[in-house]
């Protein structure tokens, strides 16, 4: 289970001045599939960086199962069971797909293991195994081998930083599969940051934040038939009107 | 009359537990230590200088020359003259290779000169790796230098690798293609400590229709120097590419001067250099799947260099 208590998160602008990036948000997450979601710019990325490390809240705490996580490293965190997809996937120079999920996994997996953790996503493995991680795959590729990494893993907290953004509509409706999998098969939590409707519509809670606040949160029932009926509203009238 | 330190020697630069099959010669301590030639491949000692002349007949196919140098005296200085003499449509591979074993207070130094005259539609796969190893304070120097011909349609490859252990290393590379023919360089290289590992390649587009492509990775560690310094020129209608893509660490200072030069309307020459620290996210992204910094740092550098 993980608790967050008033994470605050400011950062210094380019001009100088201090900007609020998260306002004291609380919550606690102890649901098979939790989904966050919210405008652009309002803060779930820097909030799921929060959670895995890679960015320290100006204050507040992070609860897991129990221990104070506040103060570990982006290791630690990883070693006690947080895993994080990112919404851009990093590149390399020399890492193969094989010794990415290898070292995801944590331990010597062999070709046909890696093999399955490649196919749960979607990709043929065969064809990808040996590939270096590097820009010659494409954006969804590279998205679905992070995902697989975070397969690999298997850790009780997984965190899924949009991970539709920047995937072609043939793609994602394999991407909503492996979801829908995802939530079926697999222990622990997952946390994923999206703004797709099939994919709020596996959650089985809706986090919106926005402008660094957390805004609603609430069953999908609750949540969703308000966000999309405010999406529509906020739709640039004279599109809507043109749109009919 | 191999020691154990002559054999892990060997393992390190031709990975060679045992002796190989095919021809061979082995230099150890500026001695022959052991030779084998085959029915195609004819290996002679020079009389008028330290070194070999080895021989391919033409045609010779799918087979492969090793030619390690293992040191393991302290103070050993040597200039040796090795000459590869490959004849038209052979196919083979030429394990080369030098390993140092210093334990002394004295510069253990060898200075290789190979030359290459690849006949016509010839192919050749040249590996070259070097390693020094002991705990004493005498240095370890390699100054290779290689000289390469090649006839029309022939085609070589050089993979060099120096990874650990040599405390200054000056390599100069000359190369001149007939027409068709085409060289690829690949060089890895990772220095750390004090040491100093400088690079030149000189390759000469003379024929139409030759290529090449040179590619350099290389890690520079704690107040390691490295030098790059290419230059292609296209002499006739050709292709020409260089690369260079250094990763620098805490206080090492890399240099990369790659170079250019048409002298044909038809050359079509590109250059890439690129030196930077080891990019922040993919430390963070292998950190979030368990591994320390310094294990993140490992896993990304020799992947770099695989």
């Amino acid at each position: 289970m993980l608790e967050l208590r008033n994470i605050s998160f400011s950062a210094e602008t380019e001009n100088g001045t201090t900007k609020d990036i998260l306002k004291d948000i609380s919550l606690t997450i102890d649901e098979r599939f939790v989904a966050i979601t919210g405008p652009n710019g309002g803060g779930k990325s820097t909030l799921a960086k929060v959670i895995a490390g890679i960015i320290t809240p100006t204050s507040g705490q992070i609860i897991l199962d129990g221990e104070d996580i506040t103060g570990l490293s982006i290791t630690e965190r990883a070693r006690r069971g947080v895993s994080f997809a990112f919404q851009q996937p990093v590149c390399f120079k020399g890492i193969t797909v094989k010794d990415l999920i290898t070292l995801a996994s944590g331990r010597k997996i062999g070709v046909s293991e890696a093999c399955q953790y490649l196919s749960e996503v979607g990709l043929c493995a065969r064809d990808y195994i040996n590939r270096e991680v590097n820009a010659s795959l494409s954006g969804g590729e590279l998205k679905r081998i992070e995902i697989a990494t975070v397969l690999a893993r298997g850790t009780k907290l997984s965190l899924f930083d949009e991970p539709e953004a920047g995937i072609d509509l043939w793609s994602f409706n394999n991407l909503i599969k492996v979801f829908e999998n995802m939530h079926e098969k697999k222990g622990g939590s997952i946390l994923i940051i999206s703004h797709q409707e099939r994919i709020l519509n596996i959650a089985d809670k809706i986090v919106v934040i926005a402008g660094g606040e957390l805004s609603r949160i609430g069953t999908k029932e609750e949540i969703l038939p308000e966000l999309l009926g405010k999406a529509g509203s906020v739709a640039c009238p004279t599109l809507s009107e043109k749109v009919v | 009359m191999i020691d154990e330190i002559q054999k892990n020697l060997l393992r390190e630069v031709a990975d060679l537990d045992s002796l190989p099959v095919g021809a061979y010669n082995i230099r150890a301590n500026g001695e022959k230590a052991a030779r084998e030639t085959t029915e195609n491949i004819d290996i002679v000692t020079k009389e008028d200088k330290n070194g070999i002349d080895i021989i391919i007949k033409p045609f010779t196919k799918n087979e492969s020359v090793h030619i390690p140098v293992i040191i393991s005296e302290s103070g050993l200085k040597e200039v040796v003259y090795n000459d590869f003499h490959i004849g038209e449509g052979a196919n083979v591979v030429i394990i080369a290779g030098c390993g140092i074993h210093n334990c002394g207070t004295q510069s253990s130094e060898h200075s290789g000169i190979h030359s290459f005259y690849v006949g016509k539609n010839a192919t050749v796969r040249y590996v070259e790796k070097h390693y020094g190893s002991g705990d004493g304070t005498g240095e370890n120097i390699m100054n290779p230098t290689t000289e390469i011909y090649m006839e029309e349609g022939s085609h070589m490859e050089m993979e060099t690798t120096q990874i650990k252990g040599i405390n200054s290393t000056v390599r100069h590379t000359t190369a001149k293609l007939g027409a068709g023919a085409t060289l690829i360089v690949k060089e890895k290289i990772m220095t750390h400590g004090t040491q100093l590992a400088e690079t030149d390649f000189v390759v000469d587009l003379d024929g139409d229709g030759s290529s090449t492509n040179v590619i350099s990775r290389s890690v520079a560690k704690d107040k390691s120097h490295q030098i790059f310094k290419s230059n292609i020129r296209g002499n006739a209608s050709c292709h020409g590419h260089t690369e260079c893509d250094a990763i620098i660490m805490d206080d090492a200072t890399v240099a990369a001067i790659p170079e250019i030069t048409a002298n044909h309307i038809d050359a079509s020459l590109i250059h890439e250099a690129a030196i930077g620290k080891i990019a922040g996210e993919q430390l963070i992204k292998l950190m979030t799947l368990g591994l320390d910094e310094k294990e993140a740092e490992e896993q990304i550098v020799s992947g770099f260099l695989k």
